[in-house]
């Protein structure tokens, strides 16, 4: 049960919604934006939360779009997870969500919900970090339309009374090589050691012809997902073997590495390289 | 706009083919809201964190667990609960394949075996696993519900041909 109470709002545009949360704001009631609400409903039990005000952006038709327009695939923020599997346009991000909670739970979590969340694996936004898809975020100056590497740092950095409205993926991208690997303590259920999620990209070089490069996201190696420059040059340096690039990657992990009951850093280091090392050799094979 | 800024209100949900009013506070969830404000006891209260399935319920069609739903965002859909089930090949198949034991989870697996049914007639053993992992059985009697939901889709298989 959740102790205190809250005001509940449902408006139907997202004009309202970004109104409503400033008159709420203005009157010191700590508004939230609520989607799928899992998150919410569970933090707010155990007293994590606390707001006086939810607003539920369900009912806003900008965000519950699924659909392939202009070569482009637009994601509304509330489509619950497992409608945007059953559509399955993106692959990889059917595959990467389809490893996220369970599949009743799937059915009320929205991808909105999972990328802007506080837990700390938040898997629906690697496969959008690696096809460099762009956001779309509702404020009270109107819609901006960002590249999601320019906001995402560990998070998607939103401001005061922004919420996200949509994620746009060019359709080139939809279809790219992949590799989604969650790797668990044990069986099929529970928080990821370590999540890997890779494709492999044609990108021109100075000769004019094309090079494949590979782009590789985690989740569960730290109290955030990323995507890091660094750790993609080293795992595509030419000529050097799958063991040696794979070693030094491992020397560009973001810090802090996570270590608690699920598994240590140590662990989660040696998990990660070797599904690390399974990565590269299932995508170069290709 | 649908808006409440107060801290009861009466609403209008519709739970097995019943309009029922209630008075809720927004921040109950339609589990509780359920089982204690309409009186509808079949639906189990488990992990109240969405982990067990215990709690699952059916809105427009799709597994809920009614934990992690706030009854105010019910408005407006069509529920039903394990009271709203009556004689169906799930519910029989459970019974003939003795799948339960104390029986605290056989609402929410019904619920969930009978949602998937609707929408996979045919599943796959893949499916099947996908859906039923979304319920916990503390007595581990996992075989025999397994077995169960087999049995109406491969019931369900033959009558097709």
């Amino acid at each position: 049960m959740i102790q205190f109470d809250f005001e509940y709002y449902k408006p139907a545009s997202i004009y309202e919604a970004v109104q409503l949360f400033q008159t709420l704001d203005s009157q010191g009631k700590q508004p939230i934006y609520y989607s799928g609400g899992t998150e919410i409903i569970s933090l707010a039990r155990i007293n994590l939360l606390y707001t006086k005000a939810v607003i539920d952006i369900k009912d806003i038709p900008e965000c519950n779009i699924l659909r392939i327009q202009d070569n482009q695939l637009v994601l509304g923020a509330c489509l619950p997870l497992t409608i945007i599997e059953d559509a399955n346009h993106f692959p990889l991000l059917t595959k990467t969500l389809r490893e996220i909670a369970d599949h009743t739970n799937r059915n009320k979590i929205t991808i909105g919900g999972n990328i802007c969340g506080q837990i700390y694996y938040r898997e629906a936004v690697l496969p959008f970090l690696l096809s460099d898809s762009q956001v779309v975020i509702a404020g009270i100056q109107g819609l901006k339309y960002v590249p999601i590497q320019q906001v995402f740092h560990q998070q998607l950095q939103l401001q005061k009374g922004e919420f996200l409205v949509q994620i746009i993926t060019n359709e080139n991208d939809l279809q790219l090589p992949f590799v989604s690997i969650k790797k668990r303590q044990q069986w099929d259920t529970g928080y990821p050691l370590v999540t890997v999620v890779a494709i492999t990209k044609s990108s021109d070089n100075s000769s004019n012809s094309s090079t494949k490069q590979i782009h590789v996201a985690f989740s569960g190696m730290s109290p955030f997902p990323y995507r890091s420059e660094q750790i993609e040059e080293d795992l595509n340096q030419q000529n050097a073997s799958v063991q040696h690039r794979v070693n030094l990657a491992i020397t560009h992990l973001p810090e802090p590495i996570l270590n608690d009951v699920e598994g240590s850093s140590e662990y989660r280091k040696f998990v990660l390289k070797n599904t690390l090392q399974h990565a590269l050799t299932t995508l170069e094979a290709e | 706009m649908y808006s409440s800024n107060s801290k009861n209100l009466n609403i209008s949900l519709s739970i097995n083919d019943e309009e029922r009013s209630v008075v809720v506070r927004p921040a109950n969830t339609l589990l509780s809201v359920i089982r204690e404000g309409l009186g509808l006891t079949g639906t189990k209260p488990g992990c109240y964190n969405g982990d067990c399935g215990a709690c699952t319920v059916d809105v427009d069609g799709v597994p809920i667990k009614s934990c992690l739903m706030l009854a105010v965002e019910g408005v407006g859909k069509k529920i039903t609960t394990i009271e709203g089930l009556r004689n169906t090949p799930v519910q029989k198949s459970f019974v003939e394949h003795f799948a339960f034991q104390c029986g605290y989870c056989t609402p929410g697996f019904i619920i969930n075996c009978n949602a998937l049914i609707q929408k996979h007639p045919n599943a796959k053993d893949e499916i099947i696993e996908e859906w039923l992992e979304s319920n916990i059985c503390r007595c581990t009697g996992y075989k025999e519900i397994e077995e169960a939901i087999k049995s109406v889709i491969t019931a369900k298989s033959e009558e097709q041909l």
